[in-house]
C-alpha cells in the first residue's frame, strides 16, 4: 500500500468495501423504506372481496338504482327498447374505446356497471331531470363526459367506457356483483 | 442588539452559540439595494401568512377530529362552541387565501424584475418548490372539513394519478388506501397537512440563505457596485415591511370580518356523500388557471401533462428568458408581453370557474396555449430580439444624481 501515490487511482481492496458497505445499506434502506410505503396500500380487510347481491324485480323498465359496492356507487339499469337499439346501432368505429353493446350487457335488458366517471372520478348524472348528455346515456358534469346507452364514452375527457364488474345472475332477478 | 452584546453573561453565550450576532449580521446589518420599491414587501407579508397558519392550525388541531364520521361535526362544533373557535377557523380558511395572493405577487415581482436570472436561479427554484409544498397542503387542508367540495375535490385530484400507463389505478388505490376516498385517505391527509407546513419552513430557512448569500435583486435589476449601494435591512426596510404588515392586515380583516366565506364554496358546507356529485365543482380561487389548463386538453393524460409542465417550464425560466437585462424596466418589448401574461392568468382564471362547455373551451385551450407559447417560444425570442434601454451605472447613481424619488422613477428620467 505504501507504494501508492496520492491522487493516482487504482482499484484497491478498500474500493471493493466502500462498494459492498453501501450496496449494503442501500438494500437495508429499501427494506426498512417499504413497511413505510406499503402502510399506506388498502389493508387486508379492505381487500377482502365483498360481493353484493341485487334484487332486480322491483326496478321498472326505464330505471336506473344505484347500489353501493366497494363503496363506490354500482348502477344497474332496466333498458328500454329503445336504448337497447340505440346502443346496437352504434358502428364500432365510432367509439374511443371500441367495445359491443353485447360485451357489455349479458341480458340487454340489464346494464350492470361502476358509477364512476373514467376521467376523474366523478358521478354521472341519468335520472328524473337529469342531463343525460349528447347520447342520451350519462353525462359527467365535472368535466363534461358523455356516455351512450351503454355507458360507453362518446364525447369528453374520459379515456374509457364506465366500468362492467364481474357478476353473475342467481336466478332471472337477482344478480351478485364482485 | 449591539448594547445587549457588552452584558458579560451575553456576550459569553453569544460567544459559544452565536445567536445574537447572527440575527444581528443577517436580520438587521442585511446589506440591501437602496432602492427597493413596494413590490419588494411581499416576501416578508408571506412569511407572515406562514406564521398565521401554523398558529391557527396548532389550535385547529387541538379541536378537529380527523374521522369521515366526525370531521364535519368537529369542525361546525369548532365555528359554534370553541371559544373564538369561529375566529380561528376563519383566519385559517381566508388565511389561506391571502397566502396565495401575497406569495401569487412575490412570484409576479420575480418574473417583472427578472429576479430569476443568474445568480440567483436556485433562489428561484426553492421558492417554486415551496409553491408547491402550498398547494399540496393547501388542497389537503380543504379534504379536513369532510364537505361536499371536500370530498369531490380530493377524488379529482386523487385520480389525476389515475392518468399515469400501467402503473396509475395501484398509485390512486395507495394514495386513497381503498377503493375510494375514505377514512384512510382523510387520516393521513391530516398528518400530512399538519406536517407540511414546516417542511415549507424548512424550505424558507434555504430561501432566505440564497437570497442572503447573492443578495436581494432590485427594480433596475443592476447588479452592485459598492457599499454606496446599500442601506442596512434595519430599520429601512424593517419599517417599510412594517407599513406593508399594516395594509396587509387592513385588507385581511375586510374578508375576515366582513366577508369570511366569500372566497370558499357553499357546497362545502353540507356533508361529504360519496353518492352524490355536486353539480357544478370548482377548486378553490388560488388553483383556477391550473384547473383550467388542466379541462383545456380534451385527454386525460394530456391534461395532467400540461398542467404539470405549467408549473414545470416556470423552473426553466431562467434559460427560457434569454435577456442578460433583469428588470422590465429597460425591456420595453417583454413589458408587453409581461403584462398580457398576467391577462392570460387572468383568463385562465375566470375559465377555470366557468362550466366545461359551450365558449369556455374555446377561450380557455386559447388561453392555455398562449401560457405555453408565452414561456416556450416568446421568451426566448424576445430576449434575441429586443433591444433593452441603456442600463444605469450603479444603483446609487440615479438615486443620487437625478429625481426626487429613488428607485424606477429616476431610473427613467436617466435613461
Amino acid at each position: 500500500m505504501a507504494e501508492h501515490t496520492i491522487g493516482a487511482h487504482e482499484e484497491t481492496r478498500r474500493d471493493f468495501l466502500y462498494v459492498a458497505t453501501g450496496a449494503v445499506a442501500a438494500v437495508g434502506a429499501a427494506c426498512a423504506v417499504w413497511p413505510l410505503i406499503d402502510q399506506m396500500n388498502p389493508s387486508a380487510d379492505v381487500l377482502a372481496v365483498s360481493s353484493t347481491e341485487v334484487d332486480l324485480s322491483p326496478v321498472q323498465v326505464g330505471q336506473q338504482i344505484t347500489v353501493k359496492w366497494r363503496g363506490k356507487p354500482l348502477f344497474v339499469r332496466h333498458r328500454t327498447e329503445a336504448d337497447i337499439a340505440e346502443a346496437r346501432a352504434v358502428p364500432l368505429e365510432d367509439l374511443k374505446d371500441p367495445q359491443t353493446d353485447e360485451e357489455r350487457a349479458e341480458k340487454p335488458e340489464w346494464l350492470v356497471m361502476v358509477g364512476v366517471c373514467t376521467h376523474l372520478g366523478c358521478i354521472p348524472l341519468n335520472g328524473e331531470g337529469d342531463d343525460k348528455g349528447a347520447f342520451n346515456g350519462w353525462f359527467c358534469p365535472c368535466h363534461g363526459s358523455h356516455y351512450d346507452t351503454s355507458g360507453r364514452i362518446r364525447k369528453g375527457p374520459a379515456p374509457q367506457n364506465l366500468t362492467v364488474p364481474g357478476y353473475g345472475f342467481i336466478d332471472d332477478t337477482t344478480i351478485v356483483v364482485g | 442588539m449591539e448594547s445587549l452584546l457588552n452584558i458579560g453573561i451575553v456576550r459569553w453565550f453569544d460567544n459559544r452559540l452565536p445567536l445574537l450576532s447572527y440575527t444581528q449580521e443577517q436580520m438587521m446589518d442585511y446589506p440591501a439595494p437602496r432602492n427597493l420599491n413596494y413590490a419588494w414587501n411581499f416576501g416578508s407579508l408571506a412569511g407572515l401568512a406562514l406564521v398565521i397558519q401554523i398558529v391557527t392550525g396548532i389550535v385547529l388541531a387541538m379541536h378537529y377530529t380527523p374521522h369521515t364520521e366526525m370531521a364535519f361535526d368537529s369542525v361546525e362544533r369548532i365555528m359554534r362552541d370553541v371559544n373564538y373557535g369561529w375566529l380561528i377557523r376563519y383566519i385559517h380558511s381566508n388565511g389561506a387565501s391571502f397566502f396565495f395572493i401575497v406569495v401569487y405577487l412575490h412570484v409576479f415581482r420575480g418574473l417583472y424584475y427578472g429576479s430569476y436570472k443568474a445568480p440567483r436561479e436556485v433562489l428561484w427554484w426553492i421558492g417554486l418548490v415551496i409553491l408547491l409544498c402550498m398547494m399540496g397542503t393547501a388542497f389537503m387542508g380543504y379534504v379536513l372539513p369532510w364537505g361536499q367540495m371536500s370530498f369531490w375535490g380530493a377524488t379529482v385530484i386523487t385520480n389525476l394519478f389515475s392518468a399515469i400507463p400501467v402503473i396509475g389505478s395501484p398509485i390512486v388505490e395507495w394514495l386513497w388506501g381503498g377503493f375510494s376516498v375514505g377514512n384512510p385517505t382523510l387520516t393521513r391527509f391530516y398528518a400530512l397537512h399538519y406536517l407540511l407546513p414546516f417542511v415549507i419552513v424548512g424550505l424558507v430557512v434555504l430561501h432566505l440563505w440564497a437570497l442572503h448569500h447573492k443578495k436581494s435583486n432590485n427594480p433596475l435589476g443592476i447588479d452592485y457596485k459598492g457599499p454606496q449601494d446599500f442601506i442596512p435591512f434595519h430599520p429601512y426596510y424593517t419599517i417599510k415591511d412594517a407599513f406593508g404588515v399594516g395594509v396587509f392586515l387592513i385588507a385581511f380583516s375586510v374578508f375576515l370580518f366582513y366577508a369570511p366565506n366569500y372566497m370558499g364554496h357553499p357546497d362545502n358546507y353540507i356533508p361529504a356523500d360519496p353518492f352524490k356529485t355536486p353539480a357544478h365543482i370548482v377548486p378553490e380561487w388560488y388553483f383556477l388557471p391550473f384547473y383550467a389548463i388542466l379541462r383545456a386538453i380534451p385527454d386525460k393524460l394530456g391534461g395532467v401533462i400540461a398542467m404539470g409542465l405549467s408549473i414545470g417550464v416556470l423552473f426553466l425560466l431562467p434559460w427560457l428568458d434569454t435577456s442578460r437585462v433583469r428588470s422590465s424596466t429597460f425591456r420595453p418589448v417583454f413589458k408587453w408581453f409581461f403584462w398580457l401574461m398576467v391577462v392570460d392568468m387572468g383568463i385562465l382564471g375566470y375559465v377555470g370557474a366557468m362550466p366545461a362547455e359551450g365558449i369556455w373551451i374555446i377561450i380557455g385551450r386559447l388561453a392555455t396555449a398562449y401560457y405555453f407559447l408565452h414561456f416556450l417560444i416568446l421568451l426566448p425570442l424576445i430576449g434575441w430580439f429586443e433591444r433593452p434601454r441603456p442600463l444605469p451605472d450603479s444603483i446609487a447613481k440615479p438615486v443620487l444624481s437625478g429625481g426626487p424619488v429613488p428607485g424606477v422613477g429616476a431610473a427613467h428620467d436617466k435613461a
